[in-house]
């Protein structure tokens, strides 16, 4: 399967958006490897009586398009490696790896692939695509932003929310919220 | 013949009665509880019964709290006659530490998830949010109490122990009523 696109860099150049607009719409159009480098996938997990955990997704893979003709036919493709899950905490990185969560040795990946992907302000999409993880997969939506437009990168602030129970992930709900709060900067790479 | 609430001279009321058995099973099904949770496979698993653990902790606490204030708003009945002298001095002494392992133990275990460093709340059966005690979180801290905690369970199980044999003892081999007291209450008449 062909990755494909996201296509909001075309939206923010063709609406000669200052900051962008440098940038001739031909240049965003193309597709982009995510480079870790420049990219970060965090998470937050509410817990019962205030405060939460964050934790980061350290190894991730995957490509953003964008189609500078039809922003419908722009795609993403993201696969996280669960086993590169970091909360600063050595005793519930384990624990998240092992069959209570991740299950990350028959699990090893977790995958989005991007379905639709639908404007909805000058520099705002919504994405809706294909979440796979423990197995089980599900529709889900994250909000992206262009945050950033080079010639040779393209940047997006990317936020959501997933439902863990739904991946045989509920372990510790009601003391932790089932709710997980993503934030990834995503940073694209022509080529 | 009706059966008393209250203890008498001679008898333990129901009250004394329902609390020791209630909390006799309870106290043992943690020890049971505790030691299964920490050497189970499954993670998961183990994550569940630890938050158990910890809600039966709880209860257990409050039933204590319970049966302490009950107790010294009540005499205690005096042994019958029959039991000698060393033991005579032996089962208060004997009674009072199992009084201190049942409120050290919940405190203990409290103590421990408080100053985790993994900060797991506590949620009693899935009901409300109990604080933690306001004690420092540290790695060295919860080493201390988890130490605290595990000398405590099982050398109150050790006791525990030794008090049931004792009570045994009185019925099988002196066949007196100091076991049967802590099961039929006290009536009216005595
Ligand atoms: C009378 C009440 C209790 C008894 C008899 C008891 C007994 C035990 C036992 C036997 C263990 C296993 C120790 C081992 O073999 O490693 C244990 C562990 C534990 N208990 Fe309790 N416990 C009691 C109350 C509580 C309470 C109220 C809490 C918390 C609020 C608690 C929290 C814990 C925790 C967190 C552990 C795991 C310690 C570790 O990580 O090594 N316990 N308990
Ligand atoms: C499982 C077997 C048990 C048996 C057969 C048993 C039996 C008895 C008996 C017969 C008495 C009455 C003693 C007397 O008349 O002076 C007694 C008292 C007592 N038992 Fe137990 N018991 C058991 C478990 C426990 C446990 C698990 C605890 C608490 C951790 C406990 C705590 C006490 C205390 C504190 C008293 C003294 C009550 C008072 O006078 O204030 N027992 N038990």
């Amino acid at each position: 399967m062909k990755p494909r696109i996201l296509g909001l860099a075309a939206f923010a150049a063709c609406l000669a958006m200052p900051v962008y607009a440098a940038v001739a719409l031909s240049d965003a159009a193309g597709s982009y490897t995510i480079s870790p480098s420049g990219s970060s996938i965090r998470f937050t997990i509410g817990k019962a009586g205030g405060g939460g955990f964050d934790g980061a997704f350290g190894r991730f893979k995957g490509t953003i398009r964008i189609d500078n003709s039809d922003v419908g036919r722009s795609r993403v493709d993201l696969t996280i490696y669960p086993e590169s899950v970091g909360t600063g905490q050595g005793r519930i990185d384990s624990f998240l790896r092992s069959d209570a969560v991740f299950d990350s040795a028959n699990n090893p990946e977790i995958q989005f692939r991007s379905t639709s992907v639908t404007r909805t302000g000058d520099t705002t999409a919504l994405v809706t695509g294909r979440l796979t993880a423990r197995g089980k997969t599900f529709s889900e939506k994250f909000s992206a932003e262009l945050d950033g437009l080079k010639s040779g990168t393209i940047k997006f602030h990317v936020t959501g929310k997933v439902l863990r129970s739904r991946y045989g992930m509920d372990v510790g709900t009601p003391l932790y919220s089932n709710v997980v709060d993503f934030d990834m900067t995503l940073m694209g790479k022509r080529g | 013949m009706q059966s008393s609430i209250t203890n008498t001279a001679t008898r333990y009321g129901w009250a004394m009665i329902l609390l020791h058995w209630l909390i006799g099973v309870i106290f043992i099904g943690q020890f049971v509880l505790g030691f299964v949770m920490m050497r189970i496979e499954s993670q998961r698993t183990a994550f569940e019964l630890i938050q158990l653990h910890k809600s039966f902790g709880f209860l257990l606490l409050g039933l204590i709290i319970l049966r302490v204030a009950w107790r010294l708003g009540n005499q205690a009945p005096a042994l019958p006659p029959s039991v000698g002298a060393l033991e005579r001095r032996a089962a208060p002494l004997a009674h009072f530490a199992l009084y201190a392992f049942q409120i050290a133990l919940p405190l203990s275990g409290w103590a421990l998830v408080s100053v985790s460093t993994l900060e797991i709340p506590t949620m009693p059966f899935n009901q409300f949010v109990m604080p933690d005690l306001p004690l420092a979180e540290s790695d060295a801290a919860e080493s201390f109490w988890t130490a605290a905690h595990w000398y405590l369970a099982y050398a109150g199980i050790a006791l525990v122990a030794l008090h049931a044999a004792a009570a045994l003892r009185h019925h099988f081999l002196l066949r007196d009523n100091v076991f049967k007291r802590m099961i039929t209450p006290s009536s009216g008449g005595e």
